[in-house]
């Protein structure tokens, strides 16, 4: 069987596994200000009176790091970077311990100017004194040639608890992102750390042994040591998980729209023929772009639970919550008290409601049931709005060959997943709006736990090949080779593949269930004079997100209620 | 956080998957470095920096500009209607105020791409900038527009299509044409009749360097600029006038096409020529950005750098300043030149010889102008081609008076089918495209 846990902003999900569907579910409330307890109330809750042994697979999405990032609650940094000419890398300062050094590699991976010991070495004594214990470094064009990594690392010696290098990081090419990011990950290594060891302790302790594993922003898991070395990438997996507890019902020769209402915001994602997208570099979060992988997620502040109010005569919704509904004894009209008004939800004081929208009744000069279908209507449409807004953003995406302008991919929904705690009384009117498909994804509260259970490991490589400088090397796997003039594109898909499959498996994938796929392709001629000196190559693959063999019984349970 | 001081948009198309042919300097490669160095840099991530998707041009945003023989579709590739796209998309984008200033990274280039089109000439079929240009004008009521070209090659192509237009300005800065393709680009070379003093052209001496350029803009380029008071300004950045260029002879670098860029303020720039793939292109083009979204560019330089060992001789100082003030005394006396040069006459004639060097074709052209002083001038050009197409092109301008837009169904009406292959009429006013019936 298999644990997935959520932990998101008011309710932790919690849910218990097995091949043949939902074993247990239970939500606990999440105290954001001792994550550690509400993770073990949940795990016990789910696993009450069970056999521990049962257990295959423990999977956590927390809002630990994303939480850490938010708050600033995070120990000072050490940052080094080396940048060469380009932008002044003042620009891109992330941390009160922020050095930029000499030295500089091109993007070919040449050397272009060396790194100054002494340098370092004043850097490093200066850290120490500081009091530092995590060093981010980085240089520009690190994933063409990470030496100028290597040997600040080198320099900076055993001083300090860890040291976090750019180019392992990821293959994309983004100097300022590979700063954030550099820098993110160190910031919330000790924090992930400890608090992961500590659950571990403790499932140990109350005989669950198997290893845990944490959800990544890119819907994919990955065990705890490779955690350990990418800390960040688990910032954000909240939404990822949503997601993948939706692919599961989406229309797999059609595009669809995930739409997870929750209390403060809605999170979306356009899926293509059933698969997720991916951003094109990484999440935002905090002020800072990076380059975590991540599912192309949107969110948007509205939710069942946003303040309503009027603003020139005009309905306005969010992006604040103030409280719950005032049918719950909240402080200020909501849409759910809007759905109280007009007997959509029944559980709770709807008179409270009413008197929550009779101000805005009075001053639209409608009575309270108008009044309540207009913010109702217009919460929809505001999501609709983003929705399309999102769909326009991904189809005006540039490319770069011909090729891919004559072939015209147009993303266009057709039919709407919807999740989340509000999701079933929003059915009806979106379908009336949009005019889309909706499906209500079953178990639609907990979905984002059976999501994170299910979510198969990911991870993703680069490689880069030059002929005329005869080698080959992955700077993300450590992986550099001396390769002949020969060398050509399907060699480099080759070893791009091999590569691929032992840091899958390193990370805890299944060896035999594999969903490979190349992300990126190019091969040039490089022409010097009038001669081809070589071939430049470079490619990009990636273990699909996707969720694991063997549970497909779990969903199919519920092939879904239509609205 | 980097916020760029002036709204600005890219289109960067390099077209990964066209080349003239595998060994052609215009090739896939062209724009790989540039790629990485743009991306690495983080350039799309600075705010008030956006990235479009380029649309490709339609035919008839081809035919406001060029007479294609036979047609378009022999004459231009997918590529061309992208590359033209992104330099429009650029321009809709300036037009309808979501960005202050744009730049097209495309390729193939378009400078060389004259009026009429037989094939390709300096690795240009259509002139991209033009037909920009012409379609900003169609859709926004643009009127006054200068072309300021920093390609180290003479911008003959551009010049060709505006030499009889009053309201484009066109000024060239390039590699003297008695040292470099496509030799031409005299201090001399004016304007047509109509439009003497609307083309500028400046010829460097071999060797000028930052401080000739720069001084170029300066002195003789901006107040130019000011006097003709356009709508906008257009530069056609070439990047071969790099010190590291292999096909030509001057000393520019990615810190001096900042600083010109800086001081041009174009709203448009559209990517030319310039072949230094990897020792240039990067860092000029990185400069280039940075100097249009007003950010602080003084930390790109290329590997290897050295402004002492490009700096120009005091020789070509003094040459630089003499073409200058020349330059300044014929824009100064333009009035009366023109005076001078429409005399009494009704008509003006020229007979040329036009060679495309990349696709090896020989033109010859009888070209006829109205000489008009109310409009631009209706335009007729009798063409013929060494593959064998003979066709007759009559242009009626934008601005065309009655008298004009008469002469030219005329000439469209009295074009002997049994003598051309083609007879075209393209009518400015209606924005019409017209082939005869046989």
């Amino acid at each position: 069987m298999i644990i997935g846990l959520d932990v998101g902003g008011t309710h932790t999900d919690v849910v218990l596994l097995d091949r043949q569907g939902i074993v247990r579910d239970v939500k606990v409330t999440t105290d954001a200000s001792n994550l550690f307890n509400t993770v073990l109330e949940g795990l016990e809750g789910v696993m009450s009176g069970m056999d521990p042994a049962v257990v295959k697979r423990v999977v956590l999405s927390t809002t630990l790091t994303t939480n850490a990032i938010v708050q600033n609650k995070i120990p000072g940094v050490g940052i080094i970077v080396s940048s060469g000419p380009g932008i002044d890398p003042r620009y891109f300062q992330t941390s009160a311990h922020y050095f930029p050094v000499s030295g500089s590699i091109d993007h070919r991976g040449r050397e272009v100017e060396p790194v100054d010991a002494g340098e370092i070495e004043r850097v490093s004594r200066e850290f120490l004194a500081r009091g530092i214990r995590y060093v981010g470094v980085v240089g520009k064009f690190s994933v063409r040639n990470p030496v100028h990594e290597l040997q600040i690392k080198a320099q900076l010696g055993n001083g300090f608890e860890k040291v976090f290098l750019g180019h392992r990081i990821s293959g994309h090419l983004n100097f300022p992102r590979r700063i954030a990011t550099t820098y993110l990950n160190a910031s919330v290594y000790p924090i992930h750390r400890e608090f992961f060891e500590a659950v571990q302790q403790s499932l140990n302790a109350r005989g669950l042994s198997m290893p845990i594993r944490i959800l990544k922003a890119d819907g994919g898991n990955m065990n705890f040591a490779s955690s350990i070395e990418f800390p960040g990438q688990t910032i954000l997996s909240g939404p990822a998980a949503s997601v993948m507890g939706a692919i599961a019902y989406a229309a797999d020769t059609a595009d669809s729209l995930v739409l997870d209402i929750g209390g403060t915001t809605t999170d979306m994602a356009v899926l293509m023929n059933g698969v997720p997208l991916l951003a094109p570099l990484g999440i935002d979060i905090g002020g800072y772009r990076t380059l975590i992988r991540s599912l192309d997620i949107h969110s948007i502040g509205i939710g069942g639970d946003s303040l309503v109010r009027l603003n020139h005569q005009q309905i306005e919704i969010g992006p604040e919550r103030l409280g719950p509904a005032m049918a719950y004894g909240g402080p200020v009209p909501t849409p759910t008290d809007a759905l109280f008004v007009l007997k959509k939800i029944e559980n709770g004081d709807r008179e409270n409601s009413i008197k929550g929208i009779e101000p805005i009744a009075g001053a639209l000069g409608l009575s309270v049931e108008a009044a309540a279908g207009s913010i109702f209507e217009h919460a929809c449409s505001k999501i609709l709005q983003e929705a399309e807004a999102m769909t326009a953003r991904l189809n005006s995406k540039p490319v770069y060959t011909i090729h891919e302008i004559r072939e015209g991919f147009r993303l266009e929904p057709r039919q709407i997943l919807l999740l989340g705690g509000p999701a079933p009384y929003f059915g009806e009117q979106l379908k009336k709006q949009s005019g889309m498909e909706i499906k209500i994804v079953p178990k639609w509260s907990v979905a984002n736990a059976i999501g994170a259970a299910l979510a198969r490991t990911t991870s993703e490589i680069t490689l880069f090949a030059d002929t005329e400088q005869g080698m080959s090397m992955a700077p993300g796997e450590d992986y550099h080779a001396t390769i002949c003039r020969e060398f050509n594109r399907e060699d480099a898909v080759r070893t791009a593949f091999d590569l691929l499959k032992e840091k899958a498996v390193k990370r805890g994938a299944n060896p035999d269930h594999l969903e490979m796929e190349i992300l990126e392709e190019l091969e040039f001629n490089m022409v010097r004079g009038f001669n081809t000196t070589g071939k430049n190559i470079r490619i990009r693959a990636q273990v699909k997100p996707g969720l694991i063999k063997g549970y497909e019984d779990v969903l199919s349970l519920s092939k879904g209620p239509h609205a | 956080m980097l916020r760029a001081q002036h709204k600005t948009g890219l289109v960067f198309f390099p077209a990964f998957d066209w080349a003239i042919s595998a060994t052609h300097p215009e090739r896939e490669e062209r724009l790989l470095y540039t790629q990485d160095q743009v991306n690495e840099e983080g350039i799309f991530d600075i705010q008030g920096i956006r990235e479009f998707k380029p649309d490709p041009v339609t035919l008839m945003d081809v035919q406001r500009v060029h007479f294609c023989v036979p047609d378009a579709w022999k004459v231009m590739t997918e590529s061309h209607f992208i590359s033209a796209g992104g330099a429009k998309t650029i321009g809709m984008a300036v037009m309808d105020k979501t960005i202050e200033r744009g730049f097209a990274l495309v390729r193939p280039p378009g400078h060389h791409a004259m009026r009429v089109v037989h094939g390709s000439r300096g690795f240009c079929n259509v002139n991209i900038e033009a037909i920009m240009i012409e379609y900003l004008r169609a859709a926004y009521g643009v009127d006054r527009v200068a072309v300021v070209d920093t390609d180290c090659h003479h911008g003959d192509g551009t010049q060709d299509i505006y030499w009889h237009d009053r309201d484009t300005l066109f000024i060239s800065i390039h590699q003297d044409g008695r040292t470099l393709y496509p030799g031409t680009g005299f201090i001399n070379e004016m304007g047509g009749p109509n439009a003497v003093g609307a083309t500028v052209n400046i010829p460097l001496p071999p060797y000028t360097s930052e401080e000739g350029f720069l001084y170029t803009a300066e002195q003789v380029v901006m107040p130019i600029l000011d006097d003709f008071k356009p709508q906008l300004i257009i530069n056609s950045a070439g990047q071969d006038n790099h010190y590291s260029d292999p096909i030509t002879n001057m000393n520019f670098s990615a810190q001096g096409y900042a600083q010109l860029t800086a001081l041009l303020k174009p709203n448009i720039a559209v990517l030319e020529g310039g072949y230094s793939i990897e020792g240039a292109l990067p860092y000029v083009n990185t400069g280039i950005i940075l100097a249009m979204a007003g950010l602080d560019y003084s930390h790109v330089k290329e590997p290897g750098y050295d402004p002492d060992k490009i700096r120009q001789t005091r020789d070509v100082t003094e040459r630089i300043h003499r073409v200058g003030d020349k330059v300044l005394q014929f824009w100064e006396t333009r009035e009366d030149t023109r005076e001078k040069v429409q005399g009494d006459k009704t008509f003006h004639e020229r007979a040329r010889n036009i060679f495309y060097d990349t696709d090896n074709i020989q033109e010859t052209q009888k070209e006829t102008i109205r000489i008009c002083r109310e409009c631009s001038g209706a335009l007729k050009i009798d063409s013929r081609s060494s593959l064998g197409n003979h066709v007759l092109a009559v242009h009626v301008p934008r601005s065309a008076c009655e008298a004009c837009k008469n002469q030219g169904y005329t000439w469209y009406a009295d074009g002997d089918a049994r003598e051309f292959d083609g007879i075209f009429l393209q009518d400015r006013i209606e924005d019409k495209y017209l082939v005869k019936e046989e």
